[in-house]
């Protein structure tokens, strides 16, 4: 096996098992009725851990993707409610500001030589400030075409509902793989986290993948606030706050190399779904409490780390000097 | 050709700090005024140090990571973990010196698990310290169990609002810590080491530096000092809150030492600049809160400060000073 | 000349860094179906010359020529689409895409907008046979060896440019049978009609590859010459400069059997980097290191000084065995170690003269015995006044400093910690006139005062001048000891460029 499919594989066998394991505790947790909320309650997040799966194999890390959820939802919110657009006009606008502001963030990584974590902070800052500048309070959203949405979904056999903002993650979850391994794009994506000199002797415009690999973080957060904004028909600045940890950790424990280089965007769908396992593990058991899911998280992290650092080191190329960065 | 260093023109950071305090006294022309009430200062400049202590406190050692060109991500969540730390063990019935003792002692073993990861594993310090950033709130509420731990231990309240000659009680941590940890470092080579090993590993490890145990020393001295501000925090509100306390505080320690003069590329640093930093923060929060904006204008003045910070350190704007200096560097450059 | 056109030419190429003179009116020609050396030690010029030549500077005077007509090459990717290709010693591919991948990036076939893997990987099968490869091509480029990754670089590059093949020391890091292996891809691409340069510092290389050699040294061109008139002596002596006219031996006391022996090394080694090797150093000698880059001798001194520290053998200090693992345990006892590339090993760029100069006594004190800064600018005020370092002022970042100064600092950094054994590589390269003569000044003056010192360098006529023995070493392996009479530059060449198993290769 390809050691770079190691870490997925550890992930799907966790999984499975825990899966199994918990379907033993609670046979509940095998229905459609669970397995459609799943989806349901994780579409944001795995929305946005699709742009974060390709700023991560880029060699980078968008700490701003949940001050984006929150902006896009406060923005289409007063967009629809107070100002009387039709959502789909709010949604085109939503995009198009993350777009301009993933742009942004790229640029300066880019010309700047900045690490991507600063400016990606002060994307945060500025995203969860403005947010914040327009109104400090939730402001709900009523229109028909939301609750068009919101009954727009599939019955499945045993009562469980697939619903349009699950369905959609999967759209972009698959939309999302097709772009990483199917494209030019999406090569250039991998050879930029492999090794940027390389990458750019080799041909690849460095300058503009960058760029455009913040504008589909952002945007996909975009999707993700539109999305967050259907799901609790609201719009509220302090929405999302810490999903790009969520996010970041589905990646890695996706099988996504956190240097960059490695990872699969269908292996985010698996650490998502492990991330939402434990947390309807914990809702079903009633006496865990829940901050457990952070531990665990973080436990999973940890060990998903140190297995990419064994997996990968020992077949790393070897250094003139140990001591050497 | 005499060229004098851009940070010896002036000090940028007490400038910066006196800019944002007059432009205070502009906006609000009772800023420096100081009283003294019940046998301490009240006024809100004393506000300024009183409430920029935890990220003054968290920068100094955050300080010293940057320098090893490192980063911790984690001390947010660390002063989280200290402060359910001390509050449980005071509601729990501990004297408050002991629960205090077993506060520094958890920040220190995060801090040097932390070091661990990175000194020892030799995993990038951002994805280190990523791991007790995202579980570090999960154990801080397992301590806590989930609720808003109060207590009314008079001791431990005292480190959170008490007066010492008439200062906020926080501020003078934060200077005795500031003051401390400054001289240890430069009296001892500690400081030189640091400073080599972020500016040139290699050369460092062939001078005969190890680097390992200082890097589990920084990291260690970082999750201290987050023990340090968790308490500190903690004992201001009287409880400890295990999911706001701290929260996006590393983000602040770091922007702190970044405006302190320290690059994140490591090297050369300073901790008082970066105390100084922490000041220029909350100076500009406290102004935009006494001038009547909304607090959350705040995160829009930091990103621009930041994106401010990126444009002076970046390659660019060193251009017209340093043509030459380029010039010379590509030509040693094989 | 009258031979027939160039496909590559460069005429009176002239490279100015600063004040330096990188190139000097250098003239070369490169034809088709030829495989052409370009040889010179390091700052000869070679590396210059080829980022010139893909475009990666641009000349200060002079012209590139493609086929007769003058052309400006803008970057490496420009240089490709007038068929230049060239392929680097690290391979500059991306070791954790396919095979496949890493042949087409950017050019992959694609159907209906997205790339087609399966055709992708079926050109590739194609182009890979050809080169003799029968792998998958789907498998990541960084589980094969480094052989497989250059072939797979070269293939990469003749498939994009097809004219002109750069190779920039890609037989570095191979062993004997995948260099050959790499010869039969170069023999092959040769006899279709491809210009190739070459660029090694394996001497036996150049004789079963190339067909001309053009030799640099310090930015001036020495020689062009069909190699089947020139013997591997006559190569080295282009190289390093000898015109042998035999200068004479050294004038030191030869015999250095009363000295106080201070280190014995015997079966010292490290796997894979320098085979084992006996050496007995005195007190108050200096043996000199002579061999040609990438023979080992950079590694025999990372050996000595712990910093790749050595995995069999046994070394005596003083009859007492003892062990270095790391650098502190070679500080411990009382080496030094200025290394050859000064900015990536040596200077700490941001921080004062003063502080480069005593950091490793400070690193020998430890943490808390610190220097106060009165301390620390009297020990550097001392050395920089004894060796002459030419600072505005000892706070200022040594980066500043010319690469001369610099060099004195790291040696005073080590003087500055008393040692007893001084390891030197290439401690006269780059640096100017003055610092040149001072740092040779140095040596004879610490040897005079029974300092045992270790010089690695390739300046021979300086080498004879101070060393009392001198070791050769030649791929990996330390393959001659000379001493007294032995000791002159034209023996020494001989010893870099003889081959003990000519007879067999």
């Amino acid at each position: 096996m390809k050691r770079s499919l190691r870490p997925l594989a550890a992930t799907a066998v966790i999984f499975f098992i825990a899966y199994a394991l918990s379907v033993l505790q609670f046979p509940n947790m095998l229905s459609t009725r669970v397995l459609g909320n799943f989806l349901t309650d994780n579409a944001f997040l795995g929305i946005t851990a699709v742009g974060m799966t390709f700023v991560i194999i880029s060699g980078g890390i968008d700490l701003s993707v949940g001050a984006v959820i929150g902006f896009t939802g406060v923005l289409i919110a007063v967009l629809v409610s107070w100002l009387g657009f039709h959502p789909l006009a709010a949604f085109a606008i939503a995009l198009g500001v993350a777009g301009l502001f993933g742009a942004a963030m790229g640029v300066t990584i880019h010309y700047l030589q900045v690490p991507s974590f600063i400016v990606t902070l002060a994307g945060m800052f500025l995203a969860r400030g403005g947010a914040s500048i327009i109104t400090q309070d939730s402001v709900p959203i009523r229109h028909e075409f939301y609750d068009t949405l919101g009954d727009l979904m599939i019955r499945l056999p045993g009562g469980g509902r697939m619903s349009f903002i699950g369905m959609l993650m999967i759209v972009v979850f698959l939309g999302g793989a097709l772009l990483a391994h199917r494209t030019k794009f999406g090569s250039y994506v991998y050879a930029l986290g492999g090794n940027p000199v390389s990458a750019s002797l080799m041909g690849v415009p460095v300058a503009q993948t960058t760029v455009q690999i913040y504008m589909l973080s952002s945007m996909l957060a975009a999707l993700a606030g539109i999305v967050f904004s259907l799901y609790t028909s609201a719009g509220y600045p302090l929405a999302a706050v810490g999903v790009e940890l969520d996010a970041i950790s589905a990646v890695v424990i996706g099988g996504t190399l956190l240097t960059g280089g490695y990872g699969f965007v269908l292996g985010t769908f698996v650490g998502v779904m492990l991330l939402g396992l434990v947390q309807t593990y914990i809702i079903f058991d009633g006496t865990l409490s829940s901050w457990w899911t952070k531990i665990v998280i973080g436990v999973l992290l940890f060990m998903f780390i140190v297995l990419q650092r064994v997996i990968f080191a020992a077949s790393a190329p070897a250094e003139k000097s140990p001591e050497k960065a | 050709m005499r060229r004098v260093p851009f940070e010896r023109l002036a000090n940028p950071q007490l400038l910066a700090l006196t800019g944002v305090l007059l432009l205070n006294w502009l906006l609000f022309p009772n800023f420096f005024n100081v009283t003294w009430q019940d046998g301490r200062f009240f006024g809100s400049i004393i506000d300024v140090l009183n409430r920029g202590a935890p990220v003054a406190i968290l920068a100094v050692g955050m300080t010293g990571v940057i320098a090893t060109k490192g980063v911790d991500l984690s001390v947010g969540a660390i002063m989280a973990v200290c402060g359910a730390v001390a509050a449980t063990m005071v509601v729990a019935g501990y004297p408050a010196p002991i629960a205090v003792g077993a506060a520094l002692l958890a920040g220190l073993a995060c801090g040097l698990w932390n070091g661990f990861l990175v000194a020892v594993l030799d995993i990038q310090p951002i994805v280190a310290t990523l791991v007790l950033m995202v579980a570090g709130r999960g154990i801080a509420q397992l301590i806590t169990e989930g609720s808003i731990v109060t207590f009314n231990d008079p001791v431990l309240i005292f480190i959170g609002t008490g007066s010492f000659l008439g200062f906020p009680m926080a501020a003078v941590i934060a200077v005795a810590l500031m003051v401390s940890v400054t001289l240890l470092v430069r009296r001892s080579a500690i400081g030189l080491f640091v400073q080599a090993i972020g500016v040139n590993r290699a050369a460092a490890a062939l001078a005969g530096i190890r680097s390992r145990m200082l890097l589990m020393l920084v990291y260690g001295l970082s999750g201290l000092c987050a023990a340090i501000a968790g308490i500190v925090v903690a004992a201001d509100i009287r409880g400890a809150d295990a999911n706001n306390s701290g929260l996006w505080l590393e983000l602040d320690a770091i922007l702190a030492v970044v405006i302190g003069g320290t690059s994140l590329l490591g090297g050369r640093f300073s901790i008082p600049m970066a105390v100084v930093g922490a000041l220029i923060i909350q100076a500009m929060n406290t102004g935009i809160l006494v001038s009547g904006f909304p607090p959350e204008f705040n995160l829009v003045v930091k990103a621009g400060m930041i994106i401010l910070i990126l444009l002076i350190q970046s390659p660019y704007a060193a251009l017209p000073f340093r043509r030459r200096l380029v010039t010379t560097s590509k030509a040693t450059a094989k | 000349m009258t031979e027939s056109q160039y496909v590559l030419e460069a005429r009176g190429i002239i490279k100015i860094f600063g004040g330096h003179i990188a190139l000097d009116a250098i003239d070369f020609g490169l034809r088709a179906g030829e495989v052409h050396a370009l040889l010179g030690e390091n700052g000869a010029g070679k590396s210059t010359l080829i980022k010139i030549l893909t475009g990666a500077y641009q000349p200060d005077g002079g012209a590139v020529l493609v086929d007769g007509e003058p052309v400006t090459l803008d970057n490496p990717l420009h240089a490709q689409t007038h068929g230049i290709g060239t392929v680097y010693q690290e391979v500059n591919l991306l070791p954790n895409r396919s095979v496949a991948e890493n042949l087409y990036l950017g050019h992959q076939p694609t159907r209906f907008g997205l790339v087609d893997h399966r055709q992708m990987e079926a050109d590739a099968r194609v182009l890979l046979t050809r080169y003799g490869l029968t792998l998958d091509p789907g498998s990541e480029l960084g589980s094969h060896s480094v052989a497989v990754q250059q072939i797979v670089a070269i293939a990469r590059a003749v498939a994009l440019s097809g004219k002109v093949l750069i190779l920039d020391e890609p037989t570095a890091s191979l062993d004997r049978n995948e260099v050959e292996r790499l010869f039969e891809v170069i023999g092959e691409l040769k006899r279709s009609g491809l210009a190739i340069i070459f660029i090694t510092h394996f001497l036996d290389q150049v004789f079963a590859i190339a067909d001309r050699v053009t030799v640099l040294r310090n930015g001036q061109l020495v020689e062009t010459q069909m190699l089947d008139a020139l013997s591997r002596t006559d190569v080295v002596r282009l190289m390093l400069g000898k015109d042998i006219a035999f200068n004479g031996s050294t004038d030191l006391e030869p015999e250095s059997a009363h000295r106080e022996v201070l280190l014995e090394f015997s079966g010292y080694g490290r796997k894979g980097t320098v085979s084992p090797f006996d050496l007995t150093i005195h007190k108050g000698e200096v043996i000199g290191v002579a061999g040609l880059l990438g023979s080992g001798r950079t590694e025999l001194a990372r050996i000595m000084f712990g910093a790749d520290p050595a995995d069999q053998g046994t070394l005596r200090i003083e009859g007492a065995s003892e062990a270095i693992r790391h650098t502190t345990d070679a500080i411990g006892h009382r080496f030094g170690f200025c290394p050859e590339d000064r900015k990536a090993e040596g200077i700490f760029g941001d921080l004062s003269v003063r502080e480069n100069i005593v950091i490793a006594l400070q690193g020998k004190l430890g943490w808390f015995r610190a220097l106060n800064r009165d301390e620390q600018l009297e020990i550097a005020g001392k050395f920089s006044e004894s060796m002459d370092i030419r600072a505005a002022s000892l706070d200022m970042p040594i980066k500043l400093l010319s690469g001369g100064n610099q060099q004195k600092a790291i040696l005073s950094r080590w003087l500055a910690t008393d040692p007893a054994f001084l390891i030197l590589d290439e401690p006269t390269r780059g640096i100017d006139v003055g610092a040149h003569a001072e740092i040779v000044r140095t040596i004879n003056r610490l040897r005079d005062d029974g300092m045992a010192m270790l010089v690695i360098s390739s300046e021979l006529d300086e080498v004879v001048a101070y060393s009392s023995r001198i070791v050769v070493m030649r791929d990996r392996e330390m393959v001659a000891e000379l001493h007294g009479k032995n000791i002159n530059p034209g023996i020494i060449v001989q010893a870099i460029a003889n081959h003990p198993d000519e007879a067999v290769s």
